[in-house]
Protein backbone atom coordinates (compact mmCIF):
# COMPACT_ATOMS: atom_id res chain seq x y z
CA UNK A 1 0.00 0.00 0.00
CA UNK A 2 2.94 2.32 0.27
CA UNK A 3 3.55 4.54 -3.08
CA UNK A 4 5.98 7.04 -3.87
CA UNK A 5 6.14 10.44 -4.57
CA UNK A 6 6.96 12.28 -7.34
CA UNK A 7 7.36 15.78 -7.01
CA UNK A 8 8.09 18.01 -10.12
CA UNK A 9 9.22 21.83 -10.47
CA UNK A 10 6.95 22.32 -7.30
CA UNK A 11 6.67 26.61 -6.21
CA UNK A 12 5.24 26.91 -2.44
CA UNK A 13 3.52 30.51 -2.08
CA UNK A 14 1.70 32.16 0.73
CA UNK A 15 0.15 34.80 -0.26
CA UNK A 16 2.66 37.07 -2.72
CA UNK A 17 5.77 35.07 -0.64
CA UNK A 18 7.50 32.82 -2.15
CA UNK A 19 8.60 30.35 0.51
CA UNK A 20 10.09 27.12 -1.40
CA UNK A 21 11.20 27.18 -5.32
CA UNK A 22 11.55 24.77 -7.93
CA UNK A 23 11.62 21.76 -5.97
CA UNK A 24 11.65 18.17 -8.31
CA UNK A 25 12.55 14.72 -6.31
CA UNK A 26 11.29 11.25 -5.99
CA UNK A 27 10.40 10.13 -2.61
CA UNK A 28 10.81 5.99 -3.29
CA UNK A 29 8.15 3.76 -1.34
CA UNK A 30 8.92 1.88 1.59
CA UNK A 31 12.20 3.68 3.01
CA UNK A 32 12.03 6.89 5.05
CA UNK A 33 13.84 10.10 3.35
CA UNK A 34 15.07 12.84 5.69
CA UNK A 35 14.79 16.40 4.91
CA UNK A 36 18.09 18.75 6.51
CA UNK A 37 18.49 22.08 6.35
CA UNK A 38 19.06 25.44 8.62
CA UNK A 39 15.80 26.76 9.71
CA UNK A 40 13.50 28.56 7.80
CA UNK A 41 14.59 26.86 4.66
CA UNK A 42 11.18 25.71 3.93
CA UNK A 43 11.97 21.98 4.60
CA UNK A 44 8.36 22.32 6.76
CA UNK A 45 7.00 23.83 4.61
CA UNK A 46 7.95 21.28 1.71
CA UNK A 47 6.64 18.36 3.81
CA UNK A 48 3.22 20.09 4.55
CA UNK A 49 2.82 20.43 0.89
CA UNK A 50 2.60 16.57 0.30
CA UNK A 51 -0.67 16.10 2.38
CA UNK A 52 -1.83 19.95 1.34
CA UNK A 53 -1.36 20.73 5.04
CA UNK A 54 -0.02 23.84 4.26
CA UNK A 55 -3.44 24.93 2.61
CA UNK A 56 -4.73 25.58 6.33
CA UNK A 57 -2.99 28.72 6.05
CA UNK A 58 -5.48 31.61 4.00
CA UNK A 59 -3.55 32.12 0.89
CA UNK A 60 -1.26 29.27 0.55
CA UNK A 61 -1.07 28.16 -2.90
CA UNK A 62 0.99 25.81 -5.12
CA UNK A 63 2.31 25.57 -8.37
CA UNK A 64 3.99 22.54 -9.97
CA UNK A 65 2.94 18.84 -9.23
CA UNK A 66 2.97 15.94 -6.56
CA UNK A 67 1.86 12.97 -7.76
CA UNK A 68 1.37 10.35 -5.27
CA UNK A 69 0.14 6.58 -6.78
CA UNK A 70 -0.30 7.91 -10.27
CA UNK A 71 -2.16 10.87 -8.83
CA UNK A 72 -1.30 14.19 -8.79
CA UNK A 73 -2.27 15.87 -5.56
CA UNK A 74 -3.25 19.46 -6.31
CA UNK A 75 -5.08 17.84 -9.84
CA UNK A 76 -8.02 20.32 -9.68
CA UNK A 77 -10.91 17.34 -8.92
CA UNK A 78 -8.98 16.23 -5.78
CA UNK A 79 -10.18 17.39 -1.99
CA UNK A 80 -7.60 17.83 0.25
CA UNK A 81 -9.82 16.23 2.96
CA UNK A 82 -9.18 12.90 0.75
CA UNK A 83 -5.36 13.69 0.41
CA UNK A 84 -5.10 13.76 4.31
CA UNK A 85 -6.70 10.62 4.93
CA UNK A 86 -4.13 8.75 2.57
CA UNK A 87 -0.90 10.92 4.05
CA UNK A 88 -0.79 10.36 7.51
CA UNK A 89 1.51 12.91 9.72
CA UNK A 90 2.89 13.28 13.16
CA UNK A 91 3.86 17.01 13.90
CA UNK A 92 6.81 18.57 16.13
CA UNK A 93 4.86 18.65 19.76
CA UNK A 94 2.74 15.17 20.74
CA UNK A 95 -0.91 16.24 19.91
CA UNK A 96 -3.50 13.63 20.88
CA UNK A 97 -6.66 15.14 21.80
CA UNK A 98 -7.35 16.47 25.34
CA UNK A 99 -10.98 15.02 25.88
CA UNK A 100 -10.80 11.39 24.11
CA UNK A 101 -9.13 8.85 25.86
CA UNK A 102 -6.43 6.78 24.55
CA UNK A 103 -9.03 4.11 22.96
CA UNK A 104 -10.49 7.05 21.15
CA UNK A 105 -7.46 8.81 20.18
CA UNK A 106 -6.11 6.08 18.03
CA UNK A 107 -9.82 5.52 16.27
CA UNK A 108 -10.11 9.24 15.90
CA UNK A 109 -9.07 8.73 11.78
CA UNK A 110 -11.23 5.56 11.63
CA UNK A 111 -14.10 7.38 13.16
CA UNK A 112 -14.38 10.09 10.36
CA UNK A 113 -13.53 7.65 7.54
CA UNK A 114 -16.54 5.40 8.19
CA UNK A 115 -19.38 5.96 10.82
CA UNK A 116 -20.04 2.07 11.82
CA UNK A 117 -17.37 0.07 13.41
CA UNK A 118 -18.16 -3.12 15.31
CA UNK A 119 -16.76 -3.28 18.47
CA UNK A 120 -14.73 -6.12 17.66
CA UNK A 121 -13.65 -4.45 14.39
CA UNK A 122 -12.88 -1.01 16.39
CA UNK A 123 -10.45 -2.69 19.08
CA UNK A 124 -9.19 -5.16 16.36
CA UNK A 125 -7.61 -1.77 15.22
CA UNK A 126 -6.76 -0.05 18.57
CA UNK A 127 -4.57 -3.26 19.17
CA UNK A 128 -2.49 -3.39 16.04
CA UNK A 129 -2.00 0.56 15.81
CA UNK A 130 -0.49 0.33 19.33
CA UNK A 131 1.54 -2.11 19.06
CA UNK A 132 2.64 -0.60 15.75
CA UNK A 133 3.35 1.85 17.56
CA UNK A 134 5.04 -0.14 20.00
CA UNK A 135 3.03 1.36 22.71
CA UNK A 136 0.85 -1.68 23.35
CA UNK A 137 2.54 -3.14 26.22
CA UNK A 138 2.56 0.26 28.14
CA UNK A 139 -1.22 0.72 27.99
CA UNK A 140 -3.24 -1.68 27.13
CA UNK A 141 -4.56 -1.21 30.92
CA UNK A 142 -5.74 1.67 30.78
CA UNK A 143 -7.36 2.37 27.14
CA UNK A 144 -10.22 4.21 28.76
CA UNK A 145 -7.89 6.88 30.45
CA UNK A 146 -6.95 9.93 28.69
CA UNK A 147 -4.38 10.21 26.27
CA UNK A 148 -3.04 13.78 27.57
CA UNK A 149 -2.09 11.37 30.79
CA UNK A 150 1.05 10.19 29.19
CA UNK A 151 4.54 11.12 28.79
CA UNK A 152 5.52 13.45 26.11
CA UNK A 153 7.38 9.85 24.67
CA UNK A 154 4.13 8.26 24.71
CA UNK A 155 1.78 10.72 23.87
CA UNK A 156 4.27 10.77 20.47
CA UNK A 157 3.81 7.36 20.12
CA UNK A 158 -0.16 7.88 20.99
CA UNK A 159 0.15 10.03 17.40
CA UNK A 160 2.07 7.84 15.70
CA UNK A 161 -0.95 5.25 16.65
CA UNK A 162 -3.73 7.38 15.48
CA UNK A 163 -1.79 8.46 12.07
CA UNK A 164 -1.35 4.50 11.46
CA UNK A 165 -4.40 3.21 11.98
CA UNK A 166 -6.08 4.22 9.57
CA UNK A 167 -3.25 2.55 7.32
CA UNK A 168 -1.89 5.54 5.47
CA UNK A 169 0.21 5.22 2.24
CA UNK A 170 2.63 7.65 3.40
CA UNK A 171 4.10 8.88 6.93
CA UNK A 172 4.92 12.71 7.35
CA UNK A 173 7.16 13.20 10.66
CA UNK A 174 7.65 17.16 11.28
CA UNK A 175 10.77 16.81 13.59
CA UNK A 176 8.64 14.11 15.58
CA UNK A 177 11.45 14.13 18.51
CA UNK A 178 12.46 17.43 18.58
CA UNK A 179 10.20 17.50 22.00
CA UNK A 180 11.34 14.59 23.59
CA UNK A 181 14.09 13.33 25.73
CA UNK A 182 16.99 11.02 24.56
CA UNK A 183 14.99 8.33 25.63
CA UNK A 184 11.52 8.94 24.34
CA UNK A 185 13.83 9.72 21.29
CA UNK A 186 15.09 6.67 20.62
CA UNK A 187 12.55 4.65 21.03
CA UNK A 188 10.74 6.72 18.42
CA UNK A 189 13.80 6.77 16.25
CA UNK A 190 13.35 2.71 16.80
CA UNK A 191 9.77 2.57 15.94
CA UNK A 192 10.50 4.87 12.55
CA UNK A 193 13.06 2.23 11.50
CA UNK A 194 10.72 -0.64 11.71
CA UNK A 195 7.78 1.28 9.99
CA UNK A 196 9.91 1.90 6.89
CA UNK A 197 9.12 -1.87 6.04
CA UNK A 198 5.20 -1.24 5.28
CA UNK A 199 5.06 2.87 4.81
CA UNK A 200 6.63 5.22 2.83
CA UNK A 201 8.08 7.23 5.42
CA UNK A 202 9.49 11.27 5.39
CA UNK A 203 10.78 13.20 7.84
CA UNK A 204 12.21 16.30 9.20
CA UNK A 205 14.82 16.41 11.45
CA UNK A 206 16.89 18.74 12.50
CA UNK A 207 19.35 16.38 13.69
CA UNK A 208 22.02 15.44 11.63
CA UNK A 209 22.97 12.24 13.52
CA UNK A 210 19.59 10.75 13.66
CA UNK A 211 19.12 11.93 9.96
CA UNK A 212 22.50 9.60 8.92
CA UNK A 213 21.13 6.62 11.25
CA UNK A 214 17.91 5.40 10.21
CA UNK A 215 17.13 7.11 6.67
CA UNK A 216 17.57 5.84 3.49
CA UNK A 217 17.79 9.03 0.91
CA UNK A 218 18.33 12.57 2.50
CA UNK A 219 17.61 16.15 0.64
CA UNK A 220 19.84 19.05 1.99
CA UNK A 221 17.33 22.50 1.78
CA UNK A 222 18.98 25.73 1.60
CA UNK A 223 17.71 29.50 1.52
CA UNK A 224 18.95 30.94 -1.90
CA UNK A 225 19.61 33.85 0.39
CA UNK A 226 18.57 36.27 3.08
CA UNK A 227 14.44 37.27 2.12
CA UNK A 228 14.92 34.49 -1.05
CA UNK A 229 12.73 31.70 -1.50
CA UNK A 230 14.11 27.84 -0.38
CA UNK A 231 15.33 25.55 -2.64
CA UNK A 232 16.26 21.59 -2.87
CA UNK A 233 19.64 21.90 -2.59
CA UNK A 234 20.95 17.97 -3.31
CA UNK A 235 19.23 14.90 -2.64
CA UNK A 236 21.46 11.70 -2.41
CA UNK A 237 21.08 8.47 -0.52
CA UNK A 238 22.39 9.16 3.04
CA UNK A 239 25.67 7.62 3.02
CA UNK A 240 26.80 10.08 -0.31
CA UNK A 241 25.33 12.98 1.77
CA UNK A 242 27.23 12.26 4.66
CA UNK A 243 30.56 11.37 2.92
CA UNK A 244 30.65 13.01 -0.15
CA UNK A 245 28.04 14.75 -1.00
CA UNK A 246 27.89 17.00 -4.51
CA UNK A 247 27.24 20.12 -3.29
CA UNK A 248 30.30 22.46 -1.08
CA UNK A 249 27.26 24.04 1.19
CA UNK A 250 26.05 20.82 1.87
CA UNK A 251 29.17 19.44 2.94
CA UNK A 252 29.86 23.16 4.80
CA UNK A 253 26.42 22.79 6.63
CA UNK A 254 27.13 18.40 7.44
CA UNK A 255 30.22 19.38 8.83
CA UNK A 256 28.88 22.57 11.09
CA UNK A 257 30.50 25.07 9.76
CA UNK A 258 27.53 27.18 8.68
CA UNK A 259 23.64 26.78 9.46
CA UNK B 1 28.68 40.18 37.17
CA UNK B 2 32.08 40.65 35.71
CA UNK B 3 33.27 43.33 38.48
CA UNK B 4 35.84 40.96 40.29
CA UNK B 5 35.13 40.11 43.93
CA UNK B 6 37.96 40.86 46.77
CA UNK B 7 36.71 38.64 49.51
CA UNK B 8 33.25 39.86 50.01
CA UNK B 9 31.60 40.49 53.33
CA UNK B 10 29.24 37.52 54.75
CA UNK B 11 26.01 38.44 52.30
CA UNK B 12 22.85 38.79 55.09
CA UNK B 13 20.85 36.27 55.54
CA UNK B 14 18.54 36.54 52.57
CA UNK B 15 15.22 37.74 53.28
CA UNK B 16 12.52 38.59 50.57
CA UNK B 17 12.65 42.54 50.57
CA UNK B 18 9.18 44.12 51.08
CA UNK B 19 9.19 46.27 48.33
CA UNK B 20 6.97 49.47 48.31
CA UNK B 21 5.31 49.32 44.66
CA UNK B 22 4.72 45.41 45.56
CA UNK B 23 2.90 46.41 48.27
CA UNK B 24 0.79 49.23 47.83
CA UNK B 25 0.25 47.23 44.47
CA UNK B 26 -1.40 43.58 46.45
CA UNK B 27 -3.15 45.98 48.84
CA UNK B 28 -5.39 47.73 46.41
CA UNK B 29 -6.25 44.85 44.33
CA UNK B 30 -7.18 42.78 47.28
CA UNK B 31 -8.95 45.79 48.26
CA UNK B 32 -11.00 45.70 44.52
CA UNK B 33 -11.81 42.30 45.35
CA UNK B 34 -13.05 42.89 48.93
CA UNK B 35 -15.86 45.71 47.44
CA UNK B 36 -17.27 43.10 45.08
CA UNK B 37 -18.02 40.83 48.12
CA UNK B 38 -19.04 43.88 49.97
CA UNK B 39 -21.41 45.09 47.94
CA UNK B 40 -23.01 41.53 46.58
CA UNK B 41 -23.32 41.20 50.69
CA UNK B 42 -24.71 44.45 50.82
CA UNK B 43 -27.47 43.54 48.53
CA UNK B 44 -28.54 39.98 50.07
CA UNK B 45 -28.89 41.85 53.25
CA UNK B 46 -30.90 45.00 52.11
CA UNK B 47 -33.32 42.56 49.90
CA UNK B 48 -33.49 40.05 53.28
CA UNK B 49 -34.27 42.84 55.94
CA UNK B 50 -37.00 44.63 53.68
CA UNK B 51 -38.28 41.64 52.08
CA UNK B 52 -39.35 39.99 54.89
CA UNK B 53 -42.43 42.30 55.96
CA UNK B 54 -43.95 40.52 52.36
CA UNK B 55 -44.68 37.77 54.32
CA UNK B 56 -47.04 39.13 56.34
CA UNK B 57 -48.82 41.03 53.69
CA UNK B 58 -52.51 40.61 53.76
CA UNK B 59 -54.35 40.84 50.01
CA UNK B 60 -54.41 43.83 49.31
CA UNK B 61 -50.98 44.55 48.37
CA UNK B 62 -50.48 40.93 47.16
CA UNK B 63 -53.40 42.36 44.33
CA UNK B 64 -55.43 39.68 45.59
CA UNK B 65 -53.82 36.67 46.89
CA UNK B 66 -53.48 35.02 49.92
CA UNK B 67 -49.98 34.63 50.10
CA UNK B 68 -46.07 35.76 48.83
CA UNK B 69 -45.75 32.45 47.26
CA UNK B 70 -49.21 32.84 45.54
CA UNK B 71 -48.09 36.17 44.14
CA UNK B 72 -44.61 35.66 42.73
CA UNK B 73 -44.92 32.13 41.52
CA UNK B 74 -46.75 33.40 38.26
CA UNK B 75 -43.78 36.18 37.76
CA UNK B 76 -41.35 33.73 38.63
CA UNK B 77 -43.21 31.47 35.99
CA UNK B 78 -43.08 34.31 33.50
CA UNK B 79 -38.98 35.34 34.03
CA UNK B 80 -37.82 31.68 33.29
CA UNK B 81 -40.24 30.94 30.69
CA UNK B 82 -39.33 34.25 28.91
CA UNK B 83 -34.93 33.94 29.98
CA UNK B 84 -35.50 30.04 28.55
CA UNK B 85 -37.24 30.62 25.00
CA UNK B 86 -34.17 33.54 24.77
CA UNK B 87 -31.75 31.09 25.45
CA UNK B 88 -33.11 28.54 23.25
CA UNK B 89 -32.88 31.46 20.23
CA UNK B 90 -29.89 32.73 21.20
CA UNK B 91 -27.60 29.98 22.12
CA UNK B 92 -27.25 27.88 18.73
CA UNK B 93 -27.39 31.67 16.82
CA UNK B 94 -24.63 32.87 19.01
CA UNK B 95 -22.34 29.43 18.77
CA UNK B 96 -22.74 30.25 14.98
CA UNK B 97 -21.92 33.81 14.48
CA UNK B 98 -18.94 33.04 16.77
CA UNK B 99 -17.87 30.14 14.46
CA UNK B 100 -18.29 31.95 11.65
CA UNK B 101 -16.22 35.09 13.03
CA UNK B 102 -13.41 32.41 14.21
CA UNK B 103 -13.35 30.11 11.91
CA UNK B 104 -15.12 30.09 8.57
CA UNK B 105 -16.04 34.08 7.13
CA UNK B 106 -12.43 35.58 5.47
CA UNK B 107 -11.03 37.42 7.95
CA UNK B 108 -12.22 41.14 7.18
CA UNK B 109 -16.31 39.72 7.05
CA UNK B 110 -14.86 38.36 10.21
CA UNK B 111 -13.86 41.59 11.62
CA UNK B 112 -17.42 43.49 10.35
CA UNK B 113 -19.50 40.81 11.38
CA UNK B 114 -17.63 40.96 15.28
CA UNK B 115 -18.00 44.73 15.19
CA UNK B 116 -21.61 44.82 14.35
CA UNK B 117 -22.20 42.34 16.94
CA UNK B 118 -20.53 44.14 19.57
CA UNK B 119 -22.22 47.19 18.67
CA UNK B 120 -25.79 45.48 19.68
CA UNK B 121 -24.54 45.41 23.22
CA UNK B 122 -24.72 49.11 23.30
CA UNK B 123 -28.20 49.73 22.05
CA UNK B 124 -30.02 50.90 25.11
CA UNK B 125 -32.65 47.92 26.22
CA UNK B 126 -35.69 50.66 26.23
CA UNK B 127 -34.66 51.00 22.28
CA UNK B 128 -35.14 47.53 22.14
CA UNK B 129 -38.62 47.70 24.12
CA UNK B 130 -39.77 50.32 21.87
CA UNK B 131 -38.58 48.20 18.57
CA UNK B 132 -40.16 44.77 19.87
CA UNK B 133 -43.40 46.42 20.92
CA UNK B 134 -43.92 48.60 17.94
CA UNK B 135 -42.29 46.83 14.88
CA UNK B 136 -40.73 43.18 15.66
CA UNK B 137 -44.46 42.45 17.31
CA UNK B 138 -46.40 43.46 14.83
CA UNK B 139 -44.72 42.12 12.00
CA UNK B 140 -44.45 38.71 13.45
CA UNK B 141 -48.43 38.69 13.67
CA UNK B 142 -49.24 36.65 10.43
CA UNK B 143 -46.39 34.13 12.16
CA UNK B 144 -48.53 33.30 15.14
CA UNK B 145 -51.42 33.60 13.21
CA UNK B 146 -50.11 30.07 11.23
CA UNK B 147 -48.41 28.92 14.24
CA UNK B 148 -51.97 28.89 16.46
CA UNK B 149 -53.97 27.61 13.13
CA UNK B 150 -51.73 24.57 12.00
CA UNK B 151 -50.37 23.82 15.88
CA UNK B 152 -52.96 24.96 18.10
CA UNK B 153 -53.21 21.79 19.32
CA UNK B 154 -49.91 22.01 20.75
CA UNK B 155 -50.16 24.14 24.42
CA UNK B 156 -47.60 26.57 23.55
CA UNK B 157 -49.56 27.64 20.88
CA UNK B 158 -52.76 27.17 21.24
CA UNK B 159 -54.07 30.47 21.07
CA UNK B 160 -55.97 32.91 20.29
CA UNK B 161 -53.13 34.96 18.55
CA UNK B 162 -52.33 38.07 19.70
CA UNK B 163 -53.85 40.97 17.40
CA UNK B 164 -51.01 43.17 18.30
CA UNK B 165 -48.02 41.07 18.16
CA UNK B 166 -47.37 41.55 22.31
CA UNK B 167 -46.53 37.74 22.99
CA UNK B 168 -44.23 36.10 25.36
CA UNK B 169 -42.39 34.85 21.69
CA UNK B 170 -41.67 38.55 20.95
CA UNK B 171 -40.57 38.80 24.37
CA UNK B 172 -38.39 35.98 24.09
CA UNK B 173 -36.97 37.07 20.55
CA UNK B 174 -35.70 40.54 21.83
CA UNK B 175 -34.39 39.03 25.01
CA UNK B 176 -32.74 36.63 22.62
CA UNK B 177 -31.17 39.71 20.33
CA UNK B 178 -30.20 41.48 23.89
CA UNK B 179 -28.35 38.17 25.05
CA UNK B 180 -26.52 37.49 21.60
CA UNK B 181 -23.85 40.02 21.33
CA UNK B 182 -22.34 39.20 25.39
CA UNK B 183 -22.55 35.26 23.97
CA UNK B 184 -21.09 35.60 21.06
CA UNK B 185 -18.01 37.72 21.93
CA UNK B 186 -16.88 35.16 24.76
CA UNK B 187 -17.72 32.36 22.24
CA UNK B 188 -15.91 33.80 19.41
CA UNK B 189 -12.86 34.73 21.76
CA UNK B 190 -12.82 30.70 22.89
CA UNK B 191 -13.29 29.81 19.70
CA UNK B 192 -10.20 31.19 18.57
CA UNK B 193 -8.02 30.23 21.57
CA UNK B 194 -8.53 26.43 20.62
CA UNK B 195 -4.69 25.07 20.18
CA UNK B 196 -3.80 25.15 16.90
CA UNK B 197 -2.14 21.88 17.44
CA UNK B 198 -5.29 19.96 17.95
CA UNK B 199 -6.52 21.69 15.23
CA UNK B 200 -4.05 20.29 12.56
CA UNK B 201 -4.06 17.25 14.51
CA UNK B 202 -8.02 16.93 13.17
CA UNK B 203 -7.30 18.38 9.91
CA UNK B 204 -4.56 15.65 9.24
CA UNK B 205 -6.39 12.77 10.04
CA UNK B 206 -8.77 14.26 6.96
CA UNK B 207 -11.36 15.71 9.04
CA UNK B 208 -13.37 18.09 6.98
CA UNK B 209 -13.40 21.62 8.59
CA UNK B 210 -17.17 21.03 10.56
CA UNK B 211 -15.59 17.82 11.83
CA UNK B 212 -12.25 19.03 12.99
CA UNK B 213 -14.31 21.64 14.91
CA UNK B 214 -16.11 18.97 16.91
CA UNK B 215 -13.19 16.92 17.45
CA UNK B 216 -11.40 19.76 18.40
CA UNK B 217 -12.88 23.30 18.70
CA UNK B 218 -15.81 22.12 20.77
CA UNK B 219 -14.16 19.95 23.51
CA UNK B 220 -11.65 22.47 24.09
CA UNK B 221 -14.24 25.14 24.49
CA UNK B 222 -17.29 23.45 26.61
CA UNK B 223 -16.85 25.21 30.03
CA UNK B 224 -16.33 28.69 28.31
CA UNK B 225 -19.55 28.14 26.35
CA UNK B 226 -21.26 27.31 29.65
CA UNK B 227 -20.02 30.63 31.17
CA UNK B 228 -21.13 32.45 27.99
CA UNK B 229 -24.49 31.08 27.93
CA UNK B 230 -24.89 31.63 31.67
CA UNK B 231 -23.86 35.40 31.31
CA UNK B 232 -26.69 35.55 28.69
CA UNK B 233 -29.16 33.76 30.88
CA UNK B 234 -28.10 36.43 33.49
CA UNK B 235 -29.01 39.13 31.03
CA UNK B 236 -32.39 37.52 30.13
CA UNK B 237 -33.83 37.19 33.65
CA UNK B 238 -32.88 40.64 34.83
CA UNK B 239 -34.06 42.41 31.69
CA UNK B 240 -36.47 44.98 32.59
CA UNK B 241 -37.63 47.42 30.22
CA UNK B 242 -37.59 45.57 27.25
CA UNK B 243 -39.75 42.96 28.26
CA UNK B 244 -42.15 45.97 30.49
CA UNK B 245 -42.51 47.23 27.47
CA UNK B 246 -43.34 44.11 24.91
CA UNK B 247 -45.74 42.49 27.63
CA UNK B 248 -48.47 43.70 29.13
CA UNK B 249 -48.59 43.33 33.23
CA UNK B 250 -50.70 39.90 33.93
CA UNK B 251 -49.78 37.69 36.42
CA UNK B 252 -50.91 34.00 35.04
CA UNK B 253 -49.48 30.99 34.60
CA UNK B 254 -49.68 30.12 30.94
CA UNK B 255 -47.62 28.52 28.13
CA UNK B 256 -49.17 29.95 25.89
CA UNK B 257 -46.27 31.81 23.64
CA UNK B 258 -48.51 33.40 21.10
CA UNK B 259 -51.35 34.76 22.93
CA UNK B 260 -51.54 38.10 24.16
CA UNK B 261 -52.00 37.18 27.52
CA UNK B 262 -48.71 36.47 28.48
CA UNK B 263 -47.35 36.09 31.83
CA UNK B 264 -45.37 38.85 32.65
CA UNK B 265 -41.37 38.76 34.82
CA UNK B 266 -40.19 39.62 37.92
CA UNK B 267 -38.19 42.49 36.65
CA UNK B 268 -40.84 44.19 34.59
CA UNK B 269 -43.53 43.66 36.82
CA UNK B 270 -41.49 45.85 39.62
CA UNK B 271 -40.71 48.24 37.21
CA UNK B 272 -44.57 48.75 35.98
CA UNK B 273 -45.66 48.46 39.72
CA UNK B 274 -43.26 50.40 41.71
CA UNK B 275 -44.91 53.71 41.06
CA UNK B 276 -47.92 52.96 42.51
CA UNK B 277 -46.59 51.11 45.53
CA UNK B 278 -46.92 51.77 49.24
CA UNK B 279 -46.01 50.63 52.21
CA UNK B 280 -45.98 46.61 52.61
CA UNK B 281 -46.08 46.76 48.96
CA UNK B 282 -43.19 47.82 48.24
CA UNK B 283 -41.64 45.35 50.53
CA UNK B 284 -43.87 42.71 48.12
CA UNK B 285 -41.98 43.78 45.20
CA UNK B 286 -38.57 43.78 47.17
CA UNK B 287 -39.20 40.19 47.59
CA UNK B 288 -39.48 39.24 44.24
CA UNK B 289 -36.43 40.98 43.65
CA UNK B 290 -34.90 38.90 46.57
CA UNK B 291 -36.53 35.55 44.08
CA UNK B 292 -35.05 36.41 41.38
CA UNK B 293 -31.23 37.22 42.97
CA UNK B 294 -31.67 33.58 44.47
CA UNK B 295 -32.49 32.12 41.34
CA UNK B 296 -29.60 33.77 39.44
CA UNK B 297 -27.28 32.67 41.86
CA UNK B 298 -28.65 29.00 42.11
CA UNK B 299 -28.23 29.04 38.15
CA UNK B 300 -25.00 30.33 38.21
CA UNK B 301 -23.75 28.34 40.78
CA UNK B 302 -25.46 24.80 39.32
CA UNK B 303 -23.84 25.74 35.91
CA UNK B 304 -20.15 26.15 37.27
CA UNK B 305 -20.46 22.66 38.90
CA UNK B 306 -21.95 21.12 36.17
CA UNK B 307 -18.77 22.81 34.24
CA UNK B 308 -16.33 21.79 36.94
CA UNK B 309 -17.42 17.87 37.13
CA UNK B 310 -17.33 17.79 33.51
CA UNK B 311 -13.84 19.49 33.82
CA UNK B 312 -12.47 16.54 36.04
CA UNK B 313 -10.12 14.15 34.11
CA UNK B 314 -9.53 16.39 31.64
CA UNK B 315 -5.90 17.58 31.68
CA UNK B 316 -5.03 20.66 29.66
Amino acid sequence: MATSIDVSDLDIYYGDFKAVEGVTMSIPAKSVTAFIGPSGCGKSTFLRSLNRMHEVVPGARVDGRVVMGGQDLYGSDVDPVEVRRQVGMVFQRPNPFPTMSIYENVLAGNRLNSRRMKKSEADDIVERALRGANLWKEVSDRLDKPGAGLSGGQQQRLCIARAIAVEPQVLLMDEPCSALDPISTSAIEDLIHELRTEYTIVIVTHNMQQAARFSEDTAFFNLAGAGKPGRLVEMNSTKKIFSVPDDPSTEAYISGRFG
Amino acid sequence: MSAPTTSPPAPPPARAKRRIGDVLFRGSTQVAAGIILVALAGVAIFLTAEGIPALRADAAHLAGESTFLAYAWPLLFGTLLAAFIALLIATPLAIGVALAISHYAPRRLANLVGYVIDLLAAVPSVVYGLWGANVLGPAMVPVYRWLSEHLGFLPLFAGPASGGGRTMLTAGLVLAIMALPIITAICREIFSQTPRLHEEAALALGATRWEMIRMAVFPYSRSGIVSAVMLGLGRALGETMAVALVLSAFRIVSWDLVSGTAPSTIAANIALSFPEATGVGVNVLIATGLVLFVITFAVNFSARMIVARSEKGLVR
